[in-house]
């Protein structure tokens, strides 16, 4: 994979963490080393983690993206939480959720404000693709309003 | 059993084939690989013949016997499914008590023969549901279950002397068991006439299952003197289910699947005798070992999986005999329940899992399982709906009353593949049990997190097998269809938490607080005295009145919490 001028300056740093109890974490261990393996930076959080741990990382690792991965049936909730947590500390890191997710729920949790819901099955290298055009994405957005200031 | 001179004639006649037949044929039409390789990654003949066994020095007698005696390879019981058929167990709960004890029923209305309980993770995690971290997840993956209330609820109408239960709690096993023998007793019947199981292996949930509150060295001496509690208490009670199907889960090969659990075996019943010196009792293997039993994962690789069931019941009665001095029978029976693989499920066209999952629970009883879930189709989605789980239940009975698999013992058995395969799975288990060995058994392993990177590493690889399409899935790799379709899903009504919240809170307002205060401390001081029994202390708390989250909570303040190292 051809690095971005962005990712070469800084790599592309994402968070990757288990919301909540559940302790399912293959999905998760897979996604952050093929991450690590295209060559970002990986924050790996494990598990049973709250939304409060996960937006203190984010800001504290300055990342670029966070993976947020459930298979409990609880992710409404704990996203909806997650997602408000952010807005009051006025982040707007993309957020990306994987897991066991019925797909009728794929429309609510992008309304929550999710970028993209990445459920079994999905391939590595969309996988890696996604995180990557996110991540470059938020740091150009962030470059451009720190221009600003 | 091979005759030098009749060998010799098959490796002649062999060659022949190889040039006369196999030659031509091969130059007009190639294979369709260069290799074939099995799941673990053993490179797989064209054929096999007498020859691959007589090579590795295979005899009848010493690698199969006869079922129901040692070595067990062919099965544990001397009339397996002729005499008594798996039990039919679809692991289930969620909600509250009324929406699992209403699913029980069904189920059992629908030719279930045994139940398997499903816990939420507050549950199982040690949570009172109005604990903050809880809130979000109650009654979700499984039944909430803080006190003995919520087990009556549960088991309404439902004859406890007669049906065995499973039941899949590990970090809080002796409070769940606890409140099961109170409702029970409540009813009149004994605690030794139950039949059932807890699952109480902590070990694959550092390694794999994530579920563990307590560091290792205090969680192992929880989950062994619930095995000797059982041992004397419940004689008809399965201490404790030693599992494969989580590593499996997780991403072990085939061999990681065996070693890791029968290593986590070897290391509990290290851990019993040496709690046994202590504590006066139990003085052999034999006191306890009979009630020992397993659970193993069914994937779709057909041959392998019934070849690994097979390799696993062999090394365990040797482990139980040779190295641990072994002398009654039952003390040597890896005895098993199989789950379906729920990883092998795809989100893609979710009515093609229907044909996996009977794929996987033949192999779980061509390798000769003493009980079956079969997942249900819609898992990779959601919780199984009702009608998932009774097609779940349906493969099971086309597979005991149709099929004829079930009319003999072993069929594979003596099969040149499959015993070559049964025999190469042993020593690659062997080789990883003896690596686990040298770094001192389980315990120390899993506090170096060397079981769980090695998982992780599995996961990974096969994964990238996946990716590079050296593993076909239909419906995700290969035969692709553009949508995951939108089926009927279970949700879990939100008002079940507060349903169960209310019922916790006035439970606490109407006991005697002063007596649940004392039988916590009594937990408080027994958890810091090595020689005593955890099991009698947290038993009488649980009758007290207190709650699953306030016997957790005192027993953190003295054994603290564990993080499990996170290598990926």
């Amino acid at each position: 994979m051809v690095m971005s001028q962005l990712q070469q300056r800084r790599k592309f740093k994402v968070l990757v963490a288990k919301l909540g109890l559940d302790g399912h974490d293959r999905g998760a261990k897979v996604v952050a080393r093929a991450l690590r393996d295209a060559g970002l930076d990986v924050v790996y959080l494990g598990v049973h983690q709250t939304p409060d741990n996960v937006v203190r990382t984010a800001i504290e690792e300055d990342v670029d993206v966070i993976g947020i991965s459930i298979l409990s049936g609880s992710h409404i909730e704990l996203v909806s939480d997650l997602m408000k947590k952010l807005k009051e500390h006025g982040l707007d890191i993309p957020v990306i959720v994987g897991g066991v997710i019925p797909p009728q729920d794929y429309d609510e949790l992008k309304k929550l404000g999710v970028v993209e819901v990445m459920g079994p099955g999905t391939p590595l290298s969309k996988v890696v693709e996604v995180y990557t055009k996110l991540a470059e994405e938020y740091r150009r957005r962030k470059e451009k309003e720190g221009g600003a200031k | 059993m091979w005759d030098p001179k009749y060998l010799d004639k098959i490796r002649e006649k062999l060659e022949e084939w190889e040039k006369e037949v196999l030659q031509p044929i091969l130059k007009k039409l190639p294979e369709r690989k260069q290799k074939f390789l099995t799941e673990q990654g053993f490179e797989i003949k064209r054929f096999y013949t007498p020859l691959d066994l007589a090579e590795r020095g295979w005899d009848y007698l010493s690698r199969l016997g006869f079922p129901g005696a040692y070595p067990f390879t062919r099965g544990v019981y001397p009339t397996m499914y002729r005499g008594r058929p798996w039990t039919i167990r679809q692991y289930a709960g969620f909600g509250s008590a009324e929406e699992t004890n209403k699913r029980y029923k069904y189920l059992l209305s629908i030719g279930q023969t045994g139940l398997s309980m499903a816990f939420d993770l507050p549950t199982q995690l040690g949570l009172d549901p109005d604990h903050p971290l809880a809130y979000y997840e109650v009654g979700k993956v499984g039944v909430s279950c803080p006190t003995p209330v919520e087990m009556d609820i549960i088991f309404k109408d439902i004859p406890m002397d007669k049906i065995t239960t499973s039941m899949t709690i590990n970090a809080t096993a002796i409070e769940i068991l606890s409140m099961y023998v109170l409702v029970a007793e409540s009813r009149g019947i004994p605690r030794h006439v139950l039949g059932g199981t807890v699952q109480n292996d902590i070990l694959k949930e550092f390694i794999a299952r994530n579920n563990y509150i307590y560091p290792p060295h205090p969680s192992m001496r929880y989950a062994t003197d619930l095995i000797i509690w059982c041992a004397k208490e419940m004689p008809k009670w399965n201490s404790i289910s030693i599992s494969g199907y989580h590593f499996e889960e997780a991403g072990a090969t085939p061999a990681q699947e065996i070693a890791f659990t029968l290593a986590d075996g070897i290391e509990y019943v290290r851990w019993v005798l040496n709690r046994g010196k202590i504590q006066g009792w139990p003085k052999s293997v034999d006191d306890f070992a009979p009630r020992l039993s397993f659970f193993f994962a069914a994937r779709t690789n057909l041959f392998e999986q019934v070849a690994k069931f097979r390799a696993a019941r062999r090394m365990w009665a040797k482990i139980m005999k040779e190295w641990f001095g072994a002398q009654k029978t039952r003390s040597m029976m890896l005895r098993f329940h199989t789950q379906t693989a729920g990883v092998q499920l795809t989100a893609q066209q979710p009515l093609v899992n229907l044909i996996r999952t009977t794929i996987q629970a033949l192999a779980a009883v061509l390798g000769g399982t003493q009980s079956l879930h079969v997942n249900s189709y819609d898992e990779a989605l959601c919780l199984p709906t009702e009608e998932a789980v009774k097609l779940s239940i349906r493969v099971q009975q086309v597979l005991l009353y149709e099929t004829g698999v079930a009319d003999t013992i072993d069929p594979l058995g003596g099969a040149y593949y499959v015993e070559w395969l049964t025999d190469m799975l042993e020593e690659e288990a062997w080789k990883i049990i003896d690596r686990i060995e040298r770094m001192g058994g389980m315990t120390k392993a899993v506090e170096s997190g060397w079981p769980r990177a090695e998982i992780a590493r599995s996961a990974y690889e096969y994964q990238l097998k996946v990716e590079r399409g050296e593993v076909q899935i239909v419906g995700v790799n290969i035969f692709v269809e553009p949508e995951v379709p939108k089926i009927e899903v279970l949700k879990v009504d939100p008002a079940v938490r507060e349903r169960v919240i209310n019922r916790l809170r006035e439970y606490r307002e109407k006991r005697d607080k002063a007596k649940v205060d004392r039988a916590l401390n009594e937990v408080r001081r027994v958890a810091e005295r090595e020689e005593q029994n955890i099991v009698p202390v947290i038993m009488e708390a649980v009758r007290s009145g207190a709650t699953l989250g306030e016997i957790s909570s005192a027993l953190r303040e003295v054994w603290g919490e564990w993080r499990a190292p996170e290598i990926f």
